[in-house]
């Protein structure tokens, strides 16, 4: 009798390296996109929404429920602007009528937000996983190049990752909404003072934000799967992202995101899962303790920042 | 005061001192649950399994004519939950026994306080330390983990495989699995090349996959009882499309397969018949109460599949209704009932209990399935 | 002053007795159980307010400390040791009595370190870690000092899910009961329950006493003056990082405490309480309880976690909690003892006028 043939690939390393890599990329979508969630509450608020995971969550889940009536392109815009909405929601009935809090309270305020979001969803939809379907191929599909096999929906995941950052560059750029919004960040006074009406854009920032959250939950869900519990993980995850690649850049938290998937992904490499959080902790500690500015931070500017 | 409020307190006293003595007319039986939180697949289906069991036992005038009063305490898979809520159970509530709980940390915690206690146990936990050593009052009724290994390795023999990849969770469940695949591998001619540990939480498990492959394993298992054994068999069959792919009996539960679409044709794992229960052979004595167990609870709970996992508290409620029925409600009597049972026919399998055995079942409480067009089908020998 | 300080710890002392009395009249002296399991958990919390409301700086990693003591204490109550019977440093320990044969759950003989010398050695470890951690991560602030707090719990957790020898995903069971003293035992056995209510709540007396002690005093000026304004604290010539890391520190060695004692009451312990959600539950119980109130902190804790424990709200516990956290942030984000309905209810009609 022959031996069942060994059927696994046979990888060079430098193809080794590059499977690694494609999964690190694939974690690092998701944590990007939750860090620019961060980011842009953050830079017009101040606040750190510990709730930001639970748009992703709210995303994903609502777009597998609409999806059973009606097509994909549909069910996940129908998401997205559910999202949003509840996202808007969220700012005027908790956020709005909160006059200088400090950082500790809105802390406790967003997780507070995102154990009742949480436990909103686990009545509404139970506690099954869910998972929209692969945009395009199935389970098993996948594309090969040269001897690495990557599925099409990280390609998706990683095309609506970066469309996303350029849609933001424009928008905060070049449209007069963005425009305003940067304004609001810089300094919410004068802004005010320049007749913008800086509640709305508070309300804006957490639509936005919900907005691109869910997109990135549903463009993940087919990968990760969907469930109620998901959110808080993430929200750590994005959180630490945020933090690594300074506080307030957007774009610093994309490369963050990657940074860290891509060090999660080697870390298995070298030494057991088990400790892979750990890992990918401690060197997000160091990155504090020697350098809190975030990687692409500016050192002067952090020094002056006032929390 | 006018008449009516007179009527009303004295209907109140009268009630208060019926009532206790109604109360005991009734078998408490507590049971403690992971309904919500971590290990929810495990412990709502179980919930729903009893409270569906309870109600119809009642309903036919309940345990010789006694009713059963079921108290289930949602310990969200937190040992210290469990602690809480059994001694409230056995001390407050003084339950005759307790049903649960659904994972192996949380049984630990309680062994002793049950043991110490005197409570009889019927654990929905699968590790094998419930029940080695033996404890006199705790039992289990998920077939022993070991089992599932060995008959794996004799698949896998018939398939030519001798070097595997193990990946398991980071739950008592997986720990365990790994365990027993670890110690039983050299008798069986298996050689375990890696090993991963990943986290029950786990979202991508390609990494894992790819170092598990790497290796060059003719083989790989995968040992856990959450939704990431539907992420990793996806992950693996996008890595290396071809390798045999083999899970634990936490596979039991079609919307694992469901989540993992395409990816779980081909997969193979042992599992109680409940899930192939339409195409066992009519001489097969689970085959009636299989059937009806899924019957009743797919139509009390419209759109919800069966799963393997709700069968183990049908079974532990069986058991316990069983042995009260023979016995009495005493709970000497009951323990030593069930210590006598043999053949009793449950939907992890036929049971045979023993002094040194609490948990009764052996290997052929298990049959090799896998799946088929999105469908459980028993793997063809 | 003083005597205003006392006496709300002997109201305390006597309510105490007071609720011991009650159960034992309404027969229902269960309750015991789960008010003892509170007043342990109401120790970490009492630690954290101090470093939280009079210290402000924040830790969403302090369940890690009552892991690392809990842990210890299990670990090396619970490990076999009998291997090592002929050496010397055994021969040694063994006469200071610190190590000690006894019988385990299924008969076995065994060689553990007695449980006094093992709450030593985690409370000496803990005070080790905190140090080490304190000095770089208190010179952060704000939501650096959050995030790096919650680094090292998920480090913790990481650590104790993942390592075989501390029980992975299954915890620490079997360990033995803790004595105290000739007659004083801390152990979960039915029998103990009113000795170890008494333990357990005179443990958290104590630390009031202490805590209450350290905030009228110099340290206490000096902390709140560093809550308040840190460089002002500093310029007045406050050692600002000393004070915050000798608080650190001692939040950390009340939960390590309170991890050693509720591990051998119930005789085991698991990755969950070095969890995350943990941490966050400490924190929002605080911040409910009154950041700068231990007492409204004491009795937000004391009735969250006993109402908890008991399963009163089923599976809405997690809503419930967040709920509340969020009422009280909204309404009276001093604390729940400082809730002024008047000024609320102006507040909300003002608003409703203008508008």
């Amino acid at each position: 009798m022959t031996d069942t043939p060994c059927c696994v690939p046979e990888w060079r390393l430098i193809e080794l390296f590059f499977q690694y890599l494609v999964a690190g990329l694939t974690y690092g979508t998701i944590y990007a996109i939750v860090g620019i969630g961060f980011n842009i509450i953050y830079n017009t608020t101040g606040i750190i929404n510990f709730a930001q995971g639970e748009f992703v969550m709210l995303g994903g889940m609502t777009a597998v429920t609409l999806h059973a009536f009606l097509p994909l392109p549909l069910a996940i815009l129908g998401a997205v602007l559910i999202t949003m909405a509840v996202g808007g929601l969220i700012e005027i009935v908790f956020i709005r009528w909160l006059v200088k809090p400090s950082v500790l309270r809105m802390i406790i305020i967003t997780i507070g937000i995102s154990i009742l979001v949480r436990e909103a969803a686990l009545m509404l939809w139970g506690e099954g996983v869910r998972s929209l379907p692969y945009f395009t191929g199935n389970e098993i599909s996948a594309l090969s190049f040269g001897g690495v096999r990557v599925s099409p929906q990280v390609l998706w995941s990683l095309g609506v990752c970066a469309i996303v950052v350029v849609l933001l560059n424009l928008f905060f750029k070049f449209t007069m909404l963005g425009r305003e919004m940067r304004a609001c960040a810089t300094n919410r006074d004068a802004a005010t003072l320049c007749g913008i009406p800086t509640r709305n854009m508070i309300t804006l920032s957490f639509v936005l934000s919900a907005g691109i959250g869910a997109l990135a939950g549903c463009v993940v869900s087919p990968i990760t799967q969907t469930q109620y519990a998901i959110g808080s993980g993430l929200a750590i995850k994005g959180f630490t992202v945020a933090i690594l690649g300074g506080l307030g850049n957007s774009m610093a938290a994309v490369a963050a995101g990657f940074i860290l998937g891509i060090l999660e992904s080697f870390s298995i490499w070298v030494m057991p899962t088990a400790y892979k959080d750990a890992i990918s902790i401690s060197i997000l500690l160091a990155m504090l303790f020697l350098r809190p500015s975030g990687l692409f931070g500016n050192r002067e500017a952090f020094k002056l920042k006032d929390f | 005061m006018s008449i009516f409020t007179r009527l009303a307190a004295a209907l109140t006293i009268v009630a208060a001192f019926i009532a206790p003595a109604m109360a005991a007319d009734t078998i408490k039986v507590g049971a403690i649950l992971a309904v919500t939180g971590p290990a929810s697949f495990l412990g709502a289906p179980e919930a729903k399994t009893l409270e569906m069991l309870a109600a119809d036992i009642n309903a036919k005038g309940g345990v010789g004519g006694k009713k059963i009063e079921l108290i289930i305490k949602d310990s969200q898979a937190s040992p210290e939950k469990a602690i809480s809520f059994a001694k409230q159970l056995i001390e407050e509530e003084k339950v005759f026994a307790i049903i649960g709980p659904s994972t192996s940390g949380e049984t630990m915690a309680i062994k002793n306080l049950a043991e110490e206690s005197k409570t009889l146990l019927l654990s929905c936990a699968a590790a094998e330390v419930i029940v080695k050593p033996v404890a006199k009052y705790v039992f289990k009724t998920p077939q022993m983990d070991r089992d599932a290994v060995i008959r794996i390795f004799e698949q896998m023999k018939k398939m030519n495989i001798s070097k595997i990849g193990v990946l398991s969770s980071n739950t008592g469940f997986g720990k365990a699995g790994k365990e027993q695949i670890e110690k039983l591998a050299p008798e069986h001619g298996i050689q375990v090349l890696v090993s991963e540990v990943y986290d029950k939480a786990a979202t991508d498990l390609t990494a894992e996959v790819t170092k598990v492959s790497a290796a060059k394993v003719q083989g790989i298992i995968n040992w856990s009882i959450e939704p990431a054994q539907s992420i990793c068999i996806k992950n693996a069959r996008q890595v290396c499309s071809t390798v045999p792919v083999f899970q634990s009996h936490g596979f039991g539960n079609i919307q694992y397969v469901k989540a993992a679409g395409a990816a779980a044709d081909g997969v193979i794992f042992p599992a109680g018949r409940l899930l192939v229960a339409d195409s066992l052979s009519d001489k097969n004595p689970q085959k009636s109460i299989l059937l009806s167990y899924k019957k009743a609870y797919e139509a009390k709970y419209a759109g919800e599949d069966v799963s393997t996992f709700g069968g183990h508290a049908y079974d532990a409620f069986m058991i316990l209704t069983k042995a009260i029925k023979e016995a009495g409600a005493d709970k000497e009597k009951v323990r030593t009932a069930i210590e006598n049972m043999k053949g009793f026919v449950g939907t992890g399998g036929v049971f045979n209990f023993s002094a040194e055995d609490h948990n009764g079942l052996d290997k052929n409480a298990f049959e090799m399935l896998t799946v088929k067009d999105g469908k459980f089908v028993v793997l063809d020998k | 002053m003083r005597t205003g300080r006392h006496l709300h710890i002997l109201i305390l002392l006597a309510a105490v007795v007071a609720v011991q009395l009650l159960t034992l009249a309404a027969v229902k002296g269960f309750y015991l159980t789960q008010l003892t399991m509170t007043a342990y958990y109401t120790l970490i919390i009492a630690g954290l307010c101090l470093l939280m409301g009079y210290a402000g700086q924040i830790s969403l990693g302090h369940a890690g400390f009552f892991a690392i003591g809990g842990y210890t204490s299990a670990v090396l109550t619970t490990v076999d040791l009998s291997a090592y019977k002929g050496s010397a440093l055994a021969g040694i320990l063994m006469q200071l009595s610190f190590l000690t044969s006894r019988q385990d759950l299924y008969g076995g003989q065994m060689l553990s370190l007695h449980p006094w010398a093992a709450c030593f050695v985690a409370i000496l470890l803990t005070v080790i870690i905190a140090y080490a951690i304190g000095i770089p991560v208190l010179k952060l602030k704000g939501h650096y000092l959050a995030m790096a707090t919650l680094g090292f719990g998920t480090i913790i957790y990481s650590v104790v899910l993942g390592t075989q020898k501390f029980g992975a995903a299954d915890g620490i069971s079997s360990v033995p009961a803790f004595p105290l003293l000739p007659g004083l035992t801390v152990s979960g056995a039915p029998g103990l329950r009113i000795q170890n209510y008494y333990i357990a709540w005179g443990l958290v007396a104590a630390a009031m006493l202490l805590l209450l002690n350290l905030i009228d005093s110099r340290v206490g000026r000096a902390l709140r003056s560093i809550h308040g304004a840190e460089d002002a604290a500093s310029a007045m010539g406050v050692d600002t990082a000393r004070y915050k890391l000798n608080t650190f520190v001692l939040s950390a060695a009340f939960a390590a405490v309170a991890g050693v004692f509720l591990t051998h009451f119930n005789g085991g312990i698991g990755p969950s309480e070095a969890s995350i959600m943990k941490s966050v539950r400490y924190v929002a119980i605080v911040a409910v309880g009154g950041m700068a109130s231990l007492w409204g902190t004491l009795i937000m804790s004391a009735v969250l976690n006993f109402l908890s424990l008991r399963g009163y709200f089923g599976s809405f516990d997690d809503a419930v909690f967040g709920g509340i956290l969020i009422v009280i942030m909204l309404f009276s984000p001093e604390g729940i003892l400082q809730f002024d309905v008047k000024a609320m209810a102006k507040k909300l009609l003002r608003k409703r006028k203008g508008a």
